[in-house]
């Protein structure tokens, strides 16, 4: 494999998390965005990985117990 | 720590007291979220609700510390990344030097693979994974990668948010969430296909 990522779709998986993180710079986020439009392969592949990372929030999401809640209510300072 | 200076004025202590008081609702209002992240780095809700009370505890008395204007969020999380790390953390086993899938589309094709359906919508490719997977996936990260991982994709915080509150360096943060990433799509993708 060579070091630089010819293929289109390859520089296109490298840049998802990025891309997904916001980080990408202006140039890179057009270059990948060109790429998606006209890439069904890639576009789904992104799809997915929003959704993955949809899921895995919800999955490891607990809600806090209201008597938690009270409990650090009752730390603050009296006045 | 908390007690005005002697010297103060009634004027001075009534500000005082106006401004620790919109400290601490500030600073609850973000308990769902430092909860949600406690519950994470613990290996239960009773170990997760002492660390979220000790964190604001600690966060109650320190509050002069706290320069107003600057990230509440960040700041609370730090106090909370550190008494986890006091707390001390279990002895766990070295990860698994196990060679991790180099790409990013490994989850998808593994899972589209297993699914037969060369048409199935990237929804139904996602809920073949379970939820408990992704509890244990997580728990099962070393705690230096789960705590990025966490910060970045449970609290959103940016890398350089995350490389503050856990006082690592930015490439640390990134390389470490890079890595818990996939770790945890490695272990996901393995338990889904184990289970079709």
């Amino acid at each position: 494999m060579s070091g630089f990522a010819f293929d289109p779709c390859e520089k296109c998986e490298q840049m998802m998390q990025p891309f997904l993180d916001r980080v990408l710079t202006e140039e890179e986020r057009l270059e990948a965005e060109e790429h998606l439009a006209g890439c069904a392969y890639c576009a789904k592949r992104y799809r997915f990985e929003a959704e993955f990372r949809s899921f895995v929030r919800l999955a490891i999401s607990e809600p806090m117990s209201p008597e938690l809640k009270a409990k650090l209510s009752a730390l603050r300072t009296p006045l | 720590m908390s007690d005005p200076k002697p010297e103060s004025s009634p004027r001075q202590l009534a500000e005082d007291a106006r401004d620790r008081v919109r400290f601490e609702e500030e600073a609850l209002e973000l308990s769902d979220q430092v909860y949600q992240v406690a519950r994470r780095l613990s290996g239960s809700r009773e170990e997760a609700e002492d660390l979220v009370q000790d964190t604001y505890a600690r966060a109650f008395r320190a509050w002069r510390s706290f320069q107003p204007g600057t990230n509440l969020r960040a700041w609370l999380f730090r106090i909370l990344t550190n008494l986890n790390i006091d707390r001390g953390r279990k002895i766990q086993r070295t990860p698994d030097q196990q060679p991790l899938e180099e790409n990013d589309y490994f989850l998808y094709n593994r899972l589209e693979e297993s699914t037969g359906d060369g048409n199935a919508d990237e929804q139904r490719i996602v809920e073949r994974l379970s939820q408990n997977d992704a509890v244990t996936a997580l728990a099962d990260l070393p705690h230096d990668f789960r705590d990025v991982v966490l910060l970045v994709d449970l609290a959103d915080f940016s890398y350089s948010d995350a490389a503050q509150i856990l006082g690592i360096p930015i490439g640390t943060v990134m390389s470490r969430l890079h890595r818990g990433r996939r770790m945890l799509k490695q272990d996901l993708a393995e338990s889904a296909v184990e289970e079709s």
